[in-house]
């Protein structure tokens, strides 16, 4: 198969797992998000598939080849890191040479390739300035450039854009996302930011604790998480307690129908703020009181007290509302968009 | 923090301390030396005040320049050899775990304790034929028969660089602790074998710290006046050997003040020269 591959990659320092029997294929071309939150072995796993660290136990093949033990620079890789690394001593271009100069490339070759590649990344006429005279984004853009510049089997990039401002950021995912389509060239982000995952991934590999959670597209992770870690994590959620008694299902004790929690006695629901609607009183599922209305222009959350639980209702201003603090609200809880974790 | 210039003299109070340390300990002593530097001599070991240029005349012999000539090239092999050494063994010192560090830089401490003296005659005694490391390389059988290494350039040689050693650690210890370990990682993912990093990623990187450590040891070096004695030939005399010579046991003050004072003006202007050139690599 081609593409990369690993099986069963365990990572102990000491008496610590960093990462737990690990399984992902990510197919040639493919762009996987390894996400997670702090701590939770990400970097560890890409280091791994790096050869900058060894696997306890566990396989990595990429194209068929087993490469668990190859040395770091036979493996063809370009990788960003999240200090950037960027050689201090060296100019832009010199940087971005620095793969094709190890490798023994003709000085005219590596001059061809690095304009190509300041031109890909609009920094054109810079290869000559130091790095240190660059931009947050621009040195971003000069450790891609640098990574990309022998065009290597596989991008690894650690947390790329974290040092970057918001709206910098935003742009910066769209941009590499368009730059992997193009290139067409197999990629693995990590990151702990879900919306750049969700804005990015072809494939979104959820971890934990070392252990992956759910590895599905980003819709799919969205719209079906696995279990309450996923739903939480990713965009957020209204987590809210079931319970099956002969028959007749409850929500936060309020009785509900044409929902079924399966062979379970208890469960969590998980329903999308935005799938949240407020009716009148009585007429929804469960009844609540409106505690908060945030008018944030763009979207309107609503906050709804049921039963001691705080609900949160997203709606655009077309859809507003009409409720203020204190009232009573119904809720309607749709089937269809209520996903039933194990609890 | 935003610092404004001094404006009356009561501002200028904080450096009066080391103002007046540098006064007293530097510029008097080494005022006194240019002064002597040019009276005259009294037989007996006095000199009286005057002002000629002998003292001067007398150096610029062959034999002088000679042993000038020596001196700067012992101190810049000196130099030299101890940055190649110190450098890969302070990388890898760098890379151990807290533990192993603090023992390797108490160890090194500890060598800069020992006194000139102390390391010459311990040198002295290793490369002996009767007690020295190649009666140990007889047992193993590697040499037919013991002798006697020294005198020689070599033994002067290895007791300054083994003097030196420690300093260089410590130079270099810090820009190397502070470089970013990711360099060498980012080399790596890049193509790069761990000794082509090395060399094209942490030497570049620490050029000018390896420029500071080059002179620092170089003028270490060109100071040591007993190690040469002891592990040398009178041909391996340094100008320092010649100053305490004169200074000491012909009790020629005037002239022994000439030479250090032109070994001063030496180190000085190849120093200027060392850090012109870094700069102008730098600009390039
Ligand atoms: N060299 C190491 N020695 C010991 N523990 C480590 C080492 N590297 C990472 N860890 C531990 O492994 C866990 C995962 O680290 P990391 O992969 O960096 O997490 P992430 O990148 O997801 O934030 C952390 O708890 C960290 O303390
Ligand atoms: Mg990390």
């Amino acid at each position: 198969m081609s593409g990369l591959a690993l099986s069963n990659v365990t990572k102990e320092f000491g008496a610590f797992t960093a990462v737990n029997n690990i399984d992902i294929t990510v197919p040639h071309g493919t762009f996987v998000c390894l996400l997670g939150p702090s701590g939770c072995g990400k970097t560890t796993l890409l280091r791994m598939i790096a050869g900058l660290d060894l696997p306890t136990s566990g396989a990595i093949k990429l194209d068929g080849d087993d490469i668990t033990r190859v040395p770091t620079h036979k493996r063809n890789l370009g990788m960003v890191f999240q200090s950037l690394a960027l050689f201090p001593h060296l100019t832009v271009g010199e940087n971005i040479a620095y793969p094709l100069r190890i490798r023994g490339v003709a000085k005219e070759e590596q001059k061809k390739r690095v304009d190509e590649l300041l031109a890909m990344i609009h920094l054109s006429g810079y290869a000559d300035r130091p790095v240190s005279k660059l931009s947050g984004g621009q040195r971003q853009r000069v450790a891609i450039a640098r990574a990309l510049s022998i065009s290597p089997k596989l991008f690894l990039l650690d947390e790329p854009l974290s040092a970057l401002d918001a709206k910098l950021r935003e742009a910066m995912q769209v941009e590499l996302r368009q730059l992997q389509q193009k290139l067409g060239i197999t990629t693995i982000v990590v990151t702990h930011d879900q919306r750049e995952a969700m804005t990015m991934a072809d494939t979104v590999v959820v971890m934990s604790k070392g252990e992956i959670r759910q590895a599905a597209s980003p819709i799919e992770i969205y719209r079906r998480p696995a279990d309450t870690f996923v739903a939480d994590f990713i965009g957020s959620t209204n987590l809210l307690d079931a319970e099956a008694k002969g028959g007749a299902v409850t929500v936060l004790g309020q009785p509900v129908s044409g929902i079924s929690l399966g062979s379970a006695a208890k469960a969590t629901l998980s329903v999308r703020p935005e799938d949240v609607h407020l009716t009148a009183p009585g007429n929804g599922a469960l009844s609540g009181t409106v505690t908060f209305v945030r008018d944030l222009g763009g979207t309107i959350e609503t906050f709804v007290d049921v039963a001691g639980r705080q609900i949160v209702a997203v709606s655009t201003p077309r859809a507003r509302p009409d409720v203020t603090v204190g009232q009573p609200v119904g809720i309607t809880l749709l089937p269809d968009v209520c996903v039933v974790l194990a609890k | 923090m935003r610092r404004e210039p001094p404006q009356r003299l009561v501002d200028y109070a904080p450096i009066a301390f080391p103002a007046i340390m540098l006064t007293v300990f530097f510029v008097i002593p080494f005022a006194t030396m240019i002064a002597v530097s040019f009276f005259q001599r009294q037989q007996g070991g006095f000199y009286i005040p005057a002002f000629q240029l002998a003292n001067y005349e007398r150096f610029l012999s062959l034999f002088f320049a000679n042993v000038l000539g020596f001196s700067l090239m012992l101190a810049i092999v000196v130099a030299i050899c101890c940055v190649l050494l110190a450098l890969p063994f302070t990388y890898l010192l760098a890379r151990m775990s807290r533990k192993a560090q603090v023992v390797w830089l108490v160890a090194l401490l500890s060598v800069l304790s020992l006194s000139e003296v102390i390391i010459g005659f311990a040198w002295s005694t290793l490369f002996s034929r009767t007690a020295g490391i190649t009666n140990l390389l007889v047992m193993m059988g590697v040499m037919s028969e013991a002798k006697a290494l020294l005198p020689s350039f070599g033994a002067v040689l290895t007791g300054m660089v083994y003097q030196a050693f420690p300093y260089t650690v410590l130079v270099l210890y810090p820009a190397i602790v502070r470089l970013d370990p990711t360099l060498t990682e980012a080399a790596r993912t890049l193509g790069a074998s761990p000794l082509k990093a090395f060399f094209t990623v942490v030497v570049p990187a620490l050029r000018n710290t390896i420029t500071a450590t080059l002179i620092m040891v170089f003028i270490f070096a060109l100071g040591s006046y007993l190690l040469p004695q002891l592990l040398g030939r009178p041909q391996h005399w340094t100008l320092s050997v010649l100053i305490t010579d004169q200074a000491v046991y012909q009790s020629n003050m005037p002239f022994a003040a000439a030479m250090a004072v032109f070994l001063v003006l030496v180190t000085l202007g190849l120093v200027a020269l060392t850090a012109f050139v870094g700069r102008k690599g730098e600009a390039a």
